[in-house]
């Protein structure tokens, strides 16, 4: 099962790599890891998504990242109200005459057509997880030729 | 102050008085100011002779161990070393030079990713860029390494940094905010382990090596006798309660007593102390300890429930908990039968072996033991001499077993043992090592003559590589790959070093040669000749249950 995980961490070099050795060498699995500056800049915020097989991994991935001198906190989003979102971007196939069926298809997403190329249109989206692959499964019936996704990002309320 | 006059400065801010350590390019400057300081450097031959007498030193003194190495080669040779400190979580600050902060990511003479390659057995570890950083993170290291779970930590310093001239201070207060050790246990989790106590029926308790970190061997004691329940250790734990006391039961696992065995698998209540459900020691994961609840004290929260699914988790300081737990416990359990039950294992499967025609390795140990009353520190080796030496001597106090638990590094003992003698010289230290061993740190002879540091050594000589030769003869049909070794005359050896060597063949020789080594004031090594394919029983196969033994006596 997949377990939204955030991490507040020392803005240091050298604690990406800490925290990517961490969960390689105790075999925990990273689904995505996201990162950046926060308000302060001596922090940094880390979301995480794990797949853990049960509680007591999820248990064991969380004590030891707190246990990494770096770390300042953990915090769980499995039990735990909170949004999450994701930012895409795709590179779908449209022909000109297609192009208004493609602007239909996603207006009920967070999503909009950043620009075309020839016959290939950019798009972005933000949303929840669900969502999505939701609007990737809409955008499956033009063909995406590329896909760049940048991991979830999780906030508590 | 330039940044070596600063480390040697914070060095001696922190207490440290030996340091352990080689010379090399990228540590020159800190070697030019290490010329005139007061610190003692002890210089080894090998730098992995430097990590394990720091290792040693640490775990004889409680303090920091110190060593230091150049960069590249140096520091990875450093590298068992620490790795073995951080398996058993033994407090040490390894200092590394490095190439020049410009230089660093291009392929430099002597270049490594110090910090990179230690970042999965360090505590923690630092690249120093700014000599203004220096003095903040020696504090921090030597906090890091000696407070909580212990641990190694591993400061990279760049030779132009030791070289850099900044203003100094001394940092008085130390702010971690991601390291907030927990001393104090939960006082409801604690009530609640003394009202399981109190209703418990085969209560036992299993001690670690916590108890030795946290020097809690009074109070656990006190708690055994106050509740009359039978203590086994683990390896890193022995020494943490009387070995000869009549409620130990001496150490448990793989090669424990059969009698700590059985009472694992047929007690109610664990009370584990700084112990962590190692392998060797747990057995077949869902076959352990089908009758009990357990009860885990220990400092490290990631230890909890880790391997085995503990019911009352305390966090916190060892002394502190069983301090706060006498208070709590009001009533002790009514453990006459338990008890009565353990002695009858006692004396069912007790701790045995034969007599043959040549010397027995066990009969060594014995005569260790009596011709120093128990009283000396020793070191072990790994492999059958390391299980024989925890079987045959019995520790009384806290320190007196130096042993590597977690990594079982070959080349350990010796190495450690000059530790350990650096740092109580007025201890009588015993390594206790087998032929193969030996050989992986023989070199310290040398350091060990050169500064006078007198340990003693018994080889357990048998012409193998004693452990992987058992484990060939019951599992690979005595196919004994690779595993007879051709020996030098350790004897001849120990004397070109300018130490002593004395050879034991007969069983006769054996107490006087361990009394004659006892009185000369040098280095000995004794080559006790023994018998060769002895093997280290009682003995659970590994990925069984820890009841399923193998006696090896029938």
């Amino acid at each position: 099962m997949r377990h939204t995980i955030s991490v507040l961490v020392e803005n240091k070099f050298g604690v990406l790599a800490r925290i990517a050795g961490l969960f390689s060498a105790r075999g925990y699995n990273i689904a995505s890891l996201a990162v950046s500056e926060t308000l302060d800049p001596d922090i940094s915020y880390m979301t995480i998504v794990v797949e853990a097989k049960d509680e007591t991994v999820l248990e064991q991935v969380k004590k030891q990242l707190n246990k990494l001198i770096d770390v300042i906190s953990v915090t769980d989003f499995t039990k735990k109200e909170h949004i999450d979102r994701e930012l895409i971007l795709a590179k779908v196939s449209c022909p000109a005459k297609e192009k208004a069926r493609l602007e239909n298809s996603i207006k009920k997403y967070v999503a909009k057509i950043i620009a075309f190329q020839g016959e290939v249109a950019f798009i972005e989206a933000v949303d929840e997880q669900a969502k999505i692959k939701e609007l990737l499964e809409n955008l499956s019936q033009f063909g995406v030729k590329e896909l760049v996704r940048t991991g979830r990002i999780a906030m508590a309320y | 102050m330039t940044g070596a006059q600063i480390l040697i400065e914070c060095l001696k801010r922190e207490g440290v008085e030996i340091i352990f350590g080689y010379p090399g390019g990228q540590v020159l400057p800190i070697f030019d100011k290490l010329y005139d300081a007061e610190l003692k450097l002890i210089l080894v031959r090998h730098e992995q002779g430097a990590a394990h007498a720091a290792d040693g030193y640490a775990r004889a003194t409680g303090k920091p161990g110190v060593c230091i190495a150049t960069s590249g080669p140096g520091a990875t040779n450093l590298t068992t070393g620490i790795a073995n400190a951080y398996m058993d979580s033994i407090p040490m600050v390894a200092i590394t030079g490095q190439v020049k902060t410009f230089l660093i990511g291009n392929d430099a003479f002597q270049e490594a990713d110090v910090t990179g390659i230690t970042r999965p057995i360090t505590k923690h570890n630092y690249l120093v860029k700014d000599a203004k950083e220096l003095a903040r993170i020696i504090r921090e290291a030597f906090y890091i390494a000696s407070t909580g779970r212990p641990g190694p930590v591993l400061i990279d310093i760049p030779s132009d940094v030791q070289l850099q001239d900044v203003e100094y201070s001394w940092p008085k207060e130390i702010e971690i905010r991601g390291y907030k050790p927990t001393y104090q246990g939960h006082p409801g989790q604690i009530k609640k382990a003394a009202k399981l106590i109190a209703e418990s029926k085969k209560p036992l308790i299993y001690a670690g090596g916590g108890v030795i970190t946290s020097g809690c061997n009074k109070e656990l004691r006190e708690l055994a006798e106050k509740i009359k329940a039978p203590v086994t250790m683990t390896l890193m734990g022995l020494g943490g309660f009387p070995g000869e006391h009549e409620l130990s039961l001496g150490m448990l696992g793989m090669h424990g007593t059969a009698y700590a065995n059985h009472a694992i698998m047929e007690s109610d209540l664990i009370i584990a102390v700084g112990a962590r459900f190692d392998d060797r020691v747990t057995g077949r994961l869902d076959a352990f300890a089908p009758y009990a609840k357990i009860i885990h004290i220990d400092v490290d929260p990631s230890s909890i429930s880790k391997n085995v699914l503990v019911d009352i988790p305390i966090v916190g300081d060892a002394k502190n908990i069983l301090t706060q737990l006498l208070l709590e416990l009001k009533s002790a359990p009514d453990t006459e039968s338990w008890l009565k039950t353990v002695e009858s294992w006692r004396k069912k499967y007790p701790l045995t072996y034969k007599e043959g025609a040549k010397i027995k390795p066990q009969y060594v140990i014995e005569q260790i033991y009596e011709a120093t009353k128990g009283e000396a520190i020793i070191t072990t080796e790994v492999g059958q001499n390391q299980m024989w030496a925890c079987q045959w001597y019995k520790y009384s106090q806290p320190r007196t077993l130096i042993s590597s638990g977690g990594l079982g590094t070959m080349g350990f003992g010796f190495p450690a043992a000059m530790g350990a003698k650096s740092g109580c010289p007025d201890k009588i230290v015993f390594d206790i090592a087998g032929d193969g061993s030996i050989q992986m740190n023989i070199q310290e002879l040398a350091t060990c003559v050169c500064n006078k540091i007198n340990v003693k050594v018994a080889i357990l000589n048998n012409g193998y590589l004693g452990m992987v030769r058992q484990w060939q003869e019951l599992f690979y049909k005595k196919r004994y790959s690779h595993t007879c070794l051709y020996n030098p005359d350790f004897v001849r050896l120990a004397e070109s070093y300018g130490a002593v060597g004395i050879r034991v063949t007969r069983k006769d020789e054996v107490r006087p040669a361990i009394k004659k080594a006892l009185a000369i004031d040098n280095t000995v090594f004794i080559d006790f000749h023994v018998e060769p394919e002895e093997n280290v029983f009682p003995m659970v196969p590994a990925g069984q249950a820890i009841n399923q033994i193998i006696e090896g006596l029938a």
